[in-house]
């Protein structure tokens, strides 16, 4: 018997269909504490490889017999040998293929929504680090917001959708994960749009997204509404009067945190405004599509990330602070710890920096962290 | 620094540059000092809490180029 290998896909289907699985994961203790596969149905034992080297026995009375276990380390090697010496003793497991690296690069698409004249939207979640991409394809035509670096997951769901990418939207200037949108304009001949008041760093040749900006596609439309206040950038997308991508400003038990680009004091003004009037005026019935999740609980069944904006004025709590200095003090003090390389994100993404595809998977290692709760 | 002995661990993947550490350290007497070139980023954390829980002294770690230089001394 030698173990089997489970690749990052199987495993978010049984996250999103709630299947009982058992983690026994063997990175160090900092890097399981920091960041691990989430799961509403998920057990967890953390031991390091290295406290296992001479053998597995002590492991063997802590997992259980009625889940599969799943061994996971950070990029594979160390799982496959700790899996390799339980199946020795006879304990059938299987391993992450690719590791904690796979995992944070997998993106699960899930169709979010019908567009008018048979559109469609789409809704990219990357499971490992809780970001959201989206793609409305519309009578042969594709509009792109907020893509990861994993460029050819688009790519090749747009050919395979037969649509030609026209429009690639960044919502601000990233600084938890490598946007994908200039590459993915580049392949594709598409127009890159970013902020022009979060691109004054950028590198490259760029179409300024204002608000207002309209952008067709098939039948449907893209709307551009400036909500700042994660970035001074950040902007909004409205499509065909019923999604509101929201980027990271509003997330569905959360709000942005104002801080990524060092500037929290100045910017925590623009957020309130963002979320207590630039949304309030918007109508209840859109559906909230943010660019963010920070935890499972957020997930639709389907394992969707969405929800109308007037139960998100009744339930978030980032919606409903009255008093404008509690909200300050909220959104500015005992914020989380910051994205792992936040700085050295920013800096790719205005594309001063240019890391090899090794040195981006290291710098994307960890949750997301845009959020204060 | 006074260092003992020398582990190439450069171009091996994890979990290798823990388990030649090990192996290295097993022979080596408390006090003594082994130099371990590696080239998996992972190594540097891991050590780290290797070294700590099997109670040896990660004196220094440096980056050298690619190459990242620990030395620890055995417990």
């Amino acid at each position: 018997m030698s173990a089997t290998a489970m690749t990052a896909a199987q495993v978010a289907r049984k996250i999103m269909d709630n299947q009982p699985l058992f983690i026994l994961d063997v990175r160090n203790g900092d890097a399981f504490a920091d960041w691990k596969i989430e799961g509403g149905n998920i057990q967890y034992l953390n031991i390091p490889y290295f406290d296992l080297l001479d053998g597995v026995e002590e492991v063997i009375d802590q997992l259980p017999k009625d889940r599969d276990i799943l061994v996971v380390c950070a990029k594979e090697g160390s799982s496959i040998m700790v899996a390799d010496m339980l199946a020795e003793e006879g304990v059938e497991t299987a391993y992450l293929s690719g590791g904690m690296k796979a995992w944070s690069e997998h993106l699960e698409p899930v169709k979010v929504g019908d567009l008018k004249d048979g559109g469609e939207l789409y809704q990219f979640v990357r499971i490992g680090k809780g970001c959201l991409s989206y793609m409305a394809i519309s009578g042969g035509e594709a509009a792109i917001i907020d893509a990861t670096r994993m460029t050819d997951v688009f790519l090749n769901f747009a050919q395979e959708k037969g649509a030609t990418i026209k429009h690639v939207f960044d919502s601000h200037l990233h600084a938890d994960h490598i946007s994908g949108g200039r590459h993915l304009a580049e392949a594709t001949g598409a127009t890159y749009y970013l902020p022009p008041a979060d691109a004054k760093g950028v590198t490259f040749e760029y179409e300024a997204l204002e608000s207002g900006f309209e952008a067709g596609i098939g039948s449907s439309k893209v709307e551009a509404l400036y909500t700042p206040g994660h970035t001074i950038g950040s902007t909004s997308f409205i499509v065909d009067d019923q999604y509101l991508m929201t980027g990271d400003i509003l997330f569905i038990d959360s709000i942005g945190r104002p801080d990524l680009a060092g500037l929290a004091e100045d910017w925590v003004g623009d957020l309130r405004e963002s979320l207590y009037q630039r949304y309030q005026a918007l109508t209840d019935q859109l559906t909230v599509l943010p660019a963010h999740f920070m935890i499972m609980d957020e997930l639709n069944e389907d394992g969707s990330v969405a929800k109308k904006l007037g139960e998100l004025f009744k339930e978030n709590h980032g919606l409903n602070i009255e008093d404008e200095q509690e909200f300050r003090d909220m959104v500015t003090k005992n914020l989380p710890p910051q994205p792992n390389a936040y700085e050295d994100i920013r800096k790719t993404n205005m594309g001063q920096i240019t890391p090899e595809d090794e040195m981006q998977r290291e710098m994307e290692i960890g949750p997301n962290r845009c959020a204060v709760r | 620094m006074n260092v003992d002995k020398v582990l190439d661990a450069k171009g091996l993947a994890c979990p290798m540059p823990i388990v030649k550490t090990r192996k290295e350290m097993k022979d080596m007497n408390s006090g003594q000092v082994l130099e371990i070139q590696a080239t998996d980023k992972g190594a540097s954390a891991d050590l780290t809490a290797w070294a700590k829980s099997g109670g040896h002294e990660l004196l220094e770690e440096q980056m050298d180029g690619d190459v990242l230089k620990f030395w620890i001394k055995k417990g």
